[in-house]
């Protein structure tokens, strides 16, 4: 299959891309990892009349710590991820997405900044994202904005980027001791899409009490789905275990499935569950939870 | 230039109306051809320059019998656009082989009996190439997890583990 027709632009600068974009009104898609992308437009699904690939900007890929923030380039490399001895050691829910993204010879070449703004609900990224209350910073012709991933998606292949606009950074609040996090996955085989997936962050204080959590699903809806209730059911608590399947019950309750060739509602919904409650157990131990 | 022949077309096809210039080092030799900028990586590699050891499988993404080194790492070349590699070096399973000696990966694949058909096996050798590169001394499962974006259809994999593991020991690592 060959894509259909369409002029190739190498941005040499994040400002050049936004030129790019900006000239080519509705007509222009940024091309990353071209892992989600060059696909679907083989499939004749997308066909846009120009590619400005923004992964020749070195500027865009990079990992580190800066002030209260891990920030990461949007051209970063997924297995850039797991490369990263700063991920590694903390950032486990990042560390364990970044194992189970698609396979190993899509990783990379796919970006984190394709995974979290591609907008497709199967993308693991975005309920990473959403339970670590990340932010995303984008840029445009009128200069940078900065954007909750919980405000980012709005609905299947819908984001709150402009067209004129690029992802140039995720910020990811620093670990600190006390946080732990877990990403669970069931999928019907390597590279495919989840058939469910949970995201759990967990921040823990000397005493033992949850102070802030972060709950967040792939997969189950048209985008990805922020389970805030289920996360705000473990907060000002030093959850016991019934307090966690409470939890992942609400979890459960705040999924919106479809029933697809990867199972029916409720089975997905018992995913959703099961999933929320080891990833919670998971999260809380790793965040150093002791009952 | 590479000291060695690579089989490759005598002269390359080049792409009927293409105008976009890519300068790509493919096997240690160097090449500056015209592409289309929707020419993909392995047509790239099999229809103008005639190496077909990179096979197409399932076109999706999914099957990895299209695999080469980008700059050392494996990719899906049925999913990256020629006009992507630039500037940049690919290896392919043609350019395994030095002086006409077999790459040791190749050597396990013979040794072990690790393919059936073959369809998968020169995008199997390249994420197995990559692997050792990386981790001289992998585990099974370190293997496993290597070549999850690799299918093989025939074999059931015991005998792909058997010859990285093969590969690795011929290369120096204790496995």
């Amino acid at each position: 299959m060959i894509p259909p027709e369409f002029d190739y632009h190498a941005a040499g600068s994040v400002d050049e891309a936004i030129g790019l974009l900006t000239s080519n009104p509705g007509e222009a898609k940024v091309l990353a990892g071209g892992q989600s992308l060059i696909p679907l437009m083989k499939l004749r699904l997308a066909s846009p009349k120009v590619l400005v690939d923004i992964s020749r900007i070195a500027e865009l890929s990079y990992i580190q710590e800066k002030g209260d923030w891990l920030v990461i380039g949007a051209a970063t490399k997924v297995n850039d991820l797991n490369d990263s001895k700063l991920v590694g050691s903390g950032y486990p829910l990042l560390a364990d997405a970044g194992a189970h993204i698609a396979d190993p010879l899509v990783r990379n070449m796919g970006t984190v900044g394709g995974n979290v703004c591609h907008g497709d609900p199967g993308n693991d990224l975005p309920a990473c994202m959403v339970a670590l209350g990340a932010q995303y910073v984008v840029k445009g012709p009128k200069g940078s904005r900065t954007l909750r991933a919980a405000d980012f998606y709005q609905d299947t292949f819908v984001t709150a980027l402009g067209p004129s606009e690029i992802l140039t950074e995720v910020q990811i609040p620093k670990s600190q001791a006390g946080d732990g996090g877990a990403y669970l996955k069931m999928e019907r085989k390597v590279g495919d899409f989840a058939i469910a997936a949970v995201a759990v962050q967990l921040r823990v204080d000397g005493k033992g009490t949850v102070t802030q959590a972060g709950i967040a699903l792939t997969n189950v809806g048209p985008t990805v789905i922020n389970a805030s209730k289920a996360a705000a059911a473990l907060v000002k608590k030093k959850p016991s275990d019934a307090d966690l399947v409470a939890a992942s019950k609400l979890a459960a309750e705040a999924a919106q499935p479809s029933a697809d060739l990867r199972g029916p509602v409720d089975f997905k919904r018992g995913i959703v569950q099961t999933l929320t409650h080891r990833a919670a157990t998971l999260a809380w131990g790793r965040a150093g939870g002791k009952r | 230039m590479a000291s060695t022949a690579i089989p490759r077309l005598t002269s390359p096809l080049p792409i009927k109306g293409a105008s976009r210039k890519i300068h790509v080092t493919i096997n240690d030799v160097d090449f500056d051809m015209a592409v289309e900028d929707r020419t993909l990586l392995v047509h790239f590699l099999r229809d103008v320059l005639g190496l077909t050891g990179t096979h197409i499988g399932c076109d999706t993404t999914h099957c990895g019998a299209c695999t080469v080194l980008l700059d050392g790492k494996p990719v899906k070349s049925c999913t990256v656009l020629a006009v992507q590699v630039d500037g940049r070096k690919i290896r392919t399973v043609e350019g395994l082989e030095t002086g006409g000696k077999l790459h040791p990966v190749q050597e396990g694949f013979a040794a072990e009996h690790g393919l059936q058909c073959g369809f998968c096996t020169p995008g199997m050798m390249m994420t197995a190439v990559a692997l050792l590169s990386k981790n001289a001394n992998p585990s099974d499962e370190e293997i496993r997890r290597a070549i999850s974006g690799n299918l093989c259809r025939c074999t059931g994999y015991m005998n792909i583990v058997k010859a990285v593991q093969h590969a690795a020991k011929a290369q120096g690592g204790t496995a």
